[in-house]
C-alpha cells in the first residue's frame, strides 16, 4: 500500500454516466469529499508546501519549523556531504539530464556505476536502473507476467504493484494480506504447467508490519513459482547488510527479483530491480516502462551511487534507527495511543485514528505545534482505517523522539484521542 | 454440482455479505446493490473459492457484474 493519497492502491474503475458530456463527471464524488474536509476548517493534509529544508528531519513548512516524521528518509542521507557533494560534481562534469533513453543515448557512466553498486550492496548478478520505484514495478511485472501466466500477490500491495499486474495481460489472483494458508491455496489451485509469480513486499508501509517471508518464499518455491519481493522500505536498515526482510529472513538466495527505490534510504529518486536470473539482461530490450522514457540525470544516479555505498558500512546508523523505532513504539503505546503493529516491526509506526475526522484534527494539531507525519486515510487504507503513519530517519536524535513524544501528547490531549 | 445448487450455495455465502438485506435476484449488481468495497469482494470470492476448490482471478472477476453471471461461472468453473 502507498502513500495514503486519497485513492485505493488498487485501481478502480470510474464509471462515466449516459449524457454526461463532462469527462471529469465521474470525480464529482472524490472533489465533494475533498470539499467536505477542507470546509469543516482543516488544513489540508494534502497541499503542504515545504518553504525551506533545513535537514533531513527539519523544514520549515507552511511557515513553521517543523520536525519531520512521515518522509521515508530513513538513513538520512539526503544532506550527506559526500552524497552532495557527488551530486554537484556529476552535474559539472555531465551536465543537467541526459536528454534520453537508457538504450539510446541515455546510458553514461554513472548508470553503469550506480548499477556496479547495486549489485555489490545485494551481491547479485544484475542490476536495473529505473527513472523510478514505480517503473520498476510497472516494467519489470508487466513484462515478465504474460498472458497465460498467474500473478499471485498480497491484498495490501503497493499501487505501483497493481498498476504493473494491469499493464500485463497475466491471470491476477490476490490473496489476504500476509496469510500463508491463503496464499497456498491458490497456488494449489493454479494449472501446474502455467508460469506463476508471487509478489510480496518485505515491509507493508501501511502498518509498518513485515510480512512472513520465510514461510511465504518456502510455500512459492514448492509451487514453483517464481518469487518478487520489493524491498522500498527496508533497504539499508533492516538484515545483516541492510538488503531487506528477505536478508533477515535469510530467503535472498530463493528470492527471483528484488525491486528497490531510490527515493527512502538512498536519499534520492530511482528505482531498481535485482536478479540472479541467467537471462535478466533481455529485460533492457523488452521492458517498455524502461525503454520508452529518459534515463536519470546525471547528478541523481551519482548521489544514488554514493548514497548506496555508504549504506553498506551503515551498521551504526542503522542500529540507532532500531532505537529510534522502539523508544517511539513505546512512547506512542504508554501515551495510550493504538497502534498499527504490537511491536516495532520496521522503521514505520502507524498510529490508528478513531476516524477521518479525529483523524484530521490531530493531523492538524500536530503540525501547528510543528511535527509533520503522513496522514492516510479511506479508500486508501486497509480496512478503511485512517492511520497517521510516523517513519522515523536514523538522523532523528533520541532528544528529538522524546519532543516528538510531548508533540503527540499535547496534540492527542488536545483532539480528545488520548 | 447443478446450477440450482450452486445458486444455493452461493446465496449462504452471500448472506453474512449482505449487510443491507438487499432481496438477491440474477440481475442484482455486487457494487451498485450490494455495494461491496474491494475488501469485501476479495474475502467473498475466497469463501466461493474454497468451497468450490476453484480459483477466480481479478480477470474474470472484471466480467462478473451481477449475480447471475456468477452463478454461471462457478457452475461452469466446478464442472471442469
Ligand atoms: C512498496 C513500494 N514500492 C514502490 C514504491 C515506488 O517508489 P518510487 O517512489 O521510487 O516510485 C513505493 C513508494 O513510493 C513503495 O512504497
Amino acid at each position: 500500500m502507498s502513500e495514503g493519497i486519497s485513492q485505493p492502491d488498487q485501481p478502480q474503475t470510474l464509471e462515466g454516466h449516459a449524457g454526461d458530456k463532462d469527462l471529469f463527471s465521474k470525480f464529482d464524488d472524490i472533489i465533494a469529499m475533498r470539499q467536505g474536509l477542507l470546509d469543516s476548517g482543516v488544513e489540508d493534509p494534502f497541499n503542504l508546501v515545504m518553504e525551506k529544508v533545513l535537514s533531513p528531519t527539519r523544514a520549515i513548512c507552511n511557515g513553521r519549523e517543523t520536525i519531520l516524521l512521515g518522509t521515508y528518509n530513513y538513513m538520512g542521507m539526503t544532506f550527506d556531504p559526500d552524497v552532495v557533494e557527488a551530486g554537484k560534481q556529476a552535474l559539472a562534469d555531465f551536465g543537467s539530464g541526459t536528454t534520453g533513453s537508457r538504450v539510446l543515448n541515455g546510458t553514461y557512466q554513472g548508470h553503469k556505476d550506480v548499477e556496479e553498486a547495486l549489485k555489490d550492496f545485494y551481491d547479485m548478478d544484475h542490476a536495473m536502473v529505473f527513472s523510478t520505484g514505480y517503473q520498476a514495478n510497472l516494467g519489470i511485472i508487466s513484462t515478465i507476467a504474460g498472458k497465460g501466466d498467474y500473478i499471485v500477490l498480497d491484498i495490501d500491495s503497493h499501487a505501483s504493484i497493481w498498476d504493473g499486474c494491469a499493464m500485463g495481460n497475466a491471470e491476477v489472483v490476490p490473496f489476504k494480506h500476509n496469510d500463508i494458508e491463503a496464499m497456498e491455496k491458490r497456488l494449489r489451485r493454479i494449472p501446474e504447467d502455467a508460469g506463476k509469480l508471487v509478489i510480496l513486499e518485505g515491509v507493508y508501509s501501511m502498518l509498518g508490519d513485515v510480512a512472513p517471508l520465510k514461510e511465504m518464499v518456502a510455500v512459492a518455491k514448492k509451487y514453483g513459482a517464481m518469487v518478487l519481493v520489493d524491498e522500498a522500505h527496508s533497504m539499508g536498515f533492516i538484515g545483516e547488510h541492510g538488503r531487506g526482510v528477505v536478508e533477515s529472513a535469510d530467503v535472498i538466495d530463493d528470492v527471483d527479483f528484488i525491486i528497490g527505490t531510490f527515493s527512502k534510504s538512498v536519499g534520492t529518486v530511482g528505482g531498481f530491480c535485482v536478479s540472479n536470473h541467467p537471462k535478466f539482461d533481455i529485460m533492457r530490450l523488452v521492458c517498455r516502462p524502461y525503454v520508452f522514457t529518459a534515463s536519470l540525470p546525471p547528478s541523481v544516479v551519482a548521489t544514488a551511487c554514493t548514497s548506496i555505498r555508504k549504506l553498506m558500512h551503515g551498521s551504526n546508523k542503522r542500529a540507532h534507527l532500531w532505537e529510534n523505532s522502539k523508544n517511539l513504539h513505546k512512547g506512542l503505546k504508554d501515551l495510550g495511543f493504538q497502534l498499527g503493529t504490537d511491536e516495532p516491526q520496521s522503521a514505520i509506526i502507524a498510529v490508528i485514528m478513531p476516524d477521518l475526522q479525529q483523524g484530521a484534527a490531530m493531523w492538524e494539531a500536530l503540525i501547528k505545534n510543528g511535527l509533520y507525519v503522513n496522514l492516510a486515510r479511506p479508500p486508501a487504507t486497509p480496512a478503511n482505517m485512517t492511520l497517521l503513519r510516523c517513519s522515523l530517519c536514523a538522523e532523528h536524535s533520541e532528544e528529538e523522539v522524546g519532543e516528538i513524544l510531548e508533540i503527540f501528547e499535547k496534540s492527542g490531549k488536545a483532539v480528545g484521542i488520548i | 454440482m447443478d446450477r440450482a445448487e450452486v445458486d444455493a450455495k452461493i446465496r449462504e455465502i452471500a448472506e453474512p455479505f449482505n449487510k443491507k438485506g438487499v432481496t438477491i435476484t440474477e440481475d442484482t449488481s455486487f457494487q451498485n446493490d450490494l455495494e461491496f468495497d474491494s475488501l469485501t469482494v476479495m474475502d467473498f470470492v475466497a469463501e466461493i473459492e474454497d468451497e468450490f476448490d476453484i480459483i477466480i482471478s481479478m480477470n474474470q472477476q472484471a466480467e462478473i457484474e451481477k449475480y447471475g453471471q456468477l452463478v454461471d461461472a462457478v457452475t461452469k468453473m466446478q464442472a471442469d
